[in-house]
C-alpha cells in the first residue's frame, strides 16, 4: 500500500511517498519559485532518488483546499494528470486537516489557520482520540469545518474551547499579536517550524485514514476546494442581492 | 520494409476560455479535437473572467483528454508525444493545461513539448491545406492578438506587424458592448452588417509613420464611441447595422491593405489568416477579393480551427517534436509569451 502526497496549497511545495507505517520520501520547498517550476521536478528527484516505479503508487493524495487558487490549481492539475495517466485513484485532504496532523497525537485542540487576506482566515478546529485502527493511532475528529472567517471570530470561539488550543500554520505569524490580546490569560501556543507549515508527509498521513475508509475519487472528479467564490462571482451575487433588495 | 512509425501528439490547450484536447497524426490529420467551451457561463460577466476559466479548466481537463483519446481511437501508450500551449495566455487558465501536460509526460516518460499558442493559430492552416508550407505570410487576429507574420520555414516566425493597442478582436467586442449587442462582439457585428451600409459612416483608418504594417484599433474605437455619444447628444437615432458595417469595413480594410503591401514589397504569393477574427465573413471577402486582384493564393481555417483548440497546438507541437525541441518538467505557463521566443 502506497500513497503518492502533493501538497501546493500554501507558499511551500511539498511532496511525499509513504506506505502504511513509513515514510519513504519527503521532499518540501519553501522558496520563492513558483510551483509549477518546482513541484514535478521535485516528484522527479523523489522518484529517482528512491527508484519509485510510478505503477507500484495505489493512490495519489493531494491538499485539496483550501489556499491560494493558483496553487490548489497547479497541485489538483498535477495529481488529475497523474491519476488519469496511471490509471489511479485520487484522494482529497482538506488542507486544514493536514496540517492538523503535523501535530498528531496531541491533547490540544488544533486550530490551523491560513492568511485568507481580506481581513480573513481560512481555519478549521481538530482533536485527536486514541484509536489502535487508525493508520496514525488516532482518529481526527473535528471541532470546526474548514470555514473562511476573521481571526477576531475565531478568537471568540477558542475563548469557549475547554482544551489548550495549538495554532499552526502561515497565518500564525501574520495573527500572532491579535490573538495573544485576545487570548491573553487563557493557554495558547504556536507549532514550531517542523509542524507550521503544509507538509506532503501530514497530507499522507491523512490519506491512509481516507483510503482505509474507502473514500477516494476518480482522477477525472477531482478539483480543489475553495471555500470561496471568486471575485466576479461575489461581485454579482452582492448586486444582484442589492438589486433584489432595492 | 522499413516504413517510418507514425508520429502521434496529444495536444492539450486551456490559455483562454476554452479546454480542448486534440489528437493529430504526423502533423497534418486530426484524429480528434474535443473543444468544451464556457462562453455561456463567461457571457453573464460580458467577458472572461480568469479565475472562472481557471476553475472550469481543472473541472473539464481530465474529461476532454480522455474523450480526445477514445475519439482518436488510441490510448495514452499510442502517443508519441504531449504538447501543450504554455503561452501567451492567462497564466491561471495556461496553468492547469500545464500542469496536467506535465504530470500525464512525467507519468508516461513521453516527450513534452511547450507550444506558443499564436504559433499554433498559423498551423491550423496546414491541417486542411496540405499543399499549403512555408515561405508564406499570415495574418493573424483574435481577441487578444493582431501580428502580421512571415513564416519562413516550420516552426521560424517573424513578426511584421502587430497591434500597438487594441487586438482587432478586443475592438469588435468593445464596439459590440457599446451598441449593445452583448460578448462575443466578433459574430454579432459580423452578422448585424449585413443589414448596413459599411460607406454610411467614415471612421478612421490608422497609419503607423514608423512601420507601416504595425495597426492601431485604439483610435477607431474611440472614433465609434465618439459617434455614438454625439448622436445621442444631437437626439438622432443611431441606425446599429449602419456603425456595425461601417465600424467592420475600417478594420477589415486596414487588416487587408497591411497584408497585400507586405505581400507585395517581399514578394511572395501565399497569404494565411488565423485566429478567431479570420473566421469574420467580411474579412474574409474583403481579403479573397485583394488576393485575387494580385495574384495571391489566400488560405484560412475552418472557422472551428479559427477558435482556440487542441488541434492546431497538435500541429504546431509536431513540427516543433521533429526540430527536436523538448520541453522540460520545470515548464512554466508564461502569460506574456511573445511569438518565435522559447
Amino acid at each position: 500500500m502506497k500513497i503518492l502526497a502533493i501538497e501546493s496549497s500554501g507558499l511551500t511545495a511539498s511532496i511525499a511517498v509513504a506506505d502504511r507505517d513509513r515514510l519513504i520520501a519527503e521532499y518540501t520547498i519553501d522558496y520563492k519559485k513558483t510551483h509549477s517550476q518546482t513541484l514535478l521536478p521535485m516528484l522527479d528527484e523523489v522518484r529517482k532518488m528512491t527508484e519509485l516505479d510510478l505503477d507500484t503508487v495505489d493512490a495519489i493524495a493531494i491538499s485539496n483546499g483550501p489556499g491560494s487558487f493558483t496553487g490548489l490549481r497547479i497541485g489538483a492539475a498535477t495529481a488529475k494528470g497523474l491519476g488519469f495517466a496511471l490509471d489511479k485513484p485520487l484522494i482529497e485532504v482538506p488542507t486544514l486537516e493536514a496540517l492538523a496532523y503535523n501535530l498528531v497525537g496531541t491533547d490540544k485542540a488544533v486550530f490551523p489557520i491560513m492568511d485568507a487576506r481580506r481581513n480573513q482566515v481560512y481555519t478549521a478546529g481538530y482533536t485527536f482520540v486514541r484509536n489502535e485502527n487508525e493508520p496514525s493511532g488516532y482518529e481526527c475528529v473535528t471541532l470546526l469545518a474548514p470555514t473562511a472567517i476573521a481571526i477576531e471570530e475565531l478568537a471568540d470561539m477558542v475563548s469557549g474551547e475547554d482544551r489548550e488550543v495549538v495554532f499552526t500554520g502561515d497565518g500564525c505569524p501574520v495573527y500572532k499579536d491579535v490573538l495573544d490580546r485576545m487570548l491573553s490569560g487563557r493557554a495558547h501556543s504556536y507549532a514550531p517550524f517542523t509542524q507550521s507549515r503544509q507538509r506532503a508527509g501530514s497530507v499522507a498521513l491523512a490519506a491512509f485514514s481516507y483510503f482505509e475508509k474507502g473514500l477516494t475519487v476518480s482522477a477525472d472528479d477531482s478539483h480543489p476546494e475553495y471555500l470561496r467564490l471568486s471575485q466576479a462571482e461575489r461581485e454579482l451575487m452582492e448586486k444582484k442581492k442589492a438589486d433584489g433588495e432595492g | 520494409m522499413s516504413e517510418e512509425k507514425d508520429v502521434l501528439i496529444l495536444s492539450i490547450e486551456s490559455s483562454c476560455d476554452e479546454t480542448s484536447a486534440a489528437v493529430v497524426k504526423n502533423g497534418r490529420q486530426v484524429l480528434s479535437n474535443v473543444i468544451h467551451s464556457q462562453i455561456d457561463l463567461h457571457t453573464l460577466y460580458g467577458g472572461v473572467v480568469p479565475e472562472i476559466a481557471s476553475r472550469q479548466h481543472i473541472e473539464k481537463v481530465n474529461q476532454v483528454i480522455r474523450k480526445a483519446l477514445l475519439e482518436a481511437g488510441v490510448t495514452l501508450d499510442d502517443i508519441t508525444a504531449i504538447a501543450v500551449t504554455y503561452g501567451p495566455g492567462l497564466v491561471g487558465a495556461l496553468l492547469v493545461g500545464v500542469s496536467a501536460a506535465k504530470a500525464i509526460a512525467f507519468a508516461t516518460g513521453k516527450p513534452l513539448i511547450g507550444v506558443h499558442h499564436i504559433e499554433g493559430h498559423i498551423c491550423a492552416n496546414y491541417i486542411e491545406n496540405k499543399d499549403l508550407e512555408p515561405p508564406f505570410h499570415c495574418l493573424v487576429v483574435s481577441g487578444g492578438h493582431t501580428h502580421l507574420v512571415y513564416v519562413s520555414d516550420y516552426g521560424s516566425y517573424e513578426i511584421l506587424g502587430r497591434t500597438r493597442d487594441d487586438a482587432a478582436g478586443e475592438a469588435f467586442d468593445k464596439v459590440a458592448r457599446a451598441i449593445g449587442l452583448g460578448y462575443p462582439g466578433g459574430p454579432k457585428i459580423d452578422k448585424l452588417s449585413d443589414e448596413g451600409n459599411p460607406e454610411a459612416i467614415v471612421f478612421p483608418r490608422a497609419k503607423m509613420a514608423d512601420n507601416e504594417y504595425d495597426f492601431s484599433f485604439s483610435g477607431l474605437k474611440s472614433a465609434v464611441l465618439n459617434y455614438l455619444n454625439s448622436c445621442q447628444m444631437a437626439g438622432q437615432e443611431i441606425n446599429r447595422a449602419d456603425v456595425a458595417a461601417s465600424f467592420q469595413k475600417a478594420v477589415t480594410d486596414v487588416l487587408t491593405d497591411h497584408s497585400i503591401n507586405a505581400m507585395k514589397r517581399m514578394g511572395l504569393d501565399k497569404l494565411a489568416m488565423a485566429g478567431g477574427v479570420a473566421s469574420n465573413r467580411h474579412l474574409r471577402a474583403s481579403m479573397k477579393k485583394a488576393c485575387d486582384e494580385n495574384n495571391i493564393k489566400l488560405y484560412y481555417p475552418s472557422p472551428i480551427y479559427c477558435t482556440d483548440n487542441a488541434a492546431m497546438i497538435g500541429v504546431a507541437g509536431y513540427y516543433e517534436y521533429i526540430k527536436g525541441t523538448r520541453s522540460g518538467y520545470d515548464l512554466n505557463a508564461m502569460p506574456g509569451l511573445k511569438l518565435g521566443e522559447r
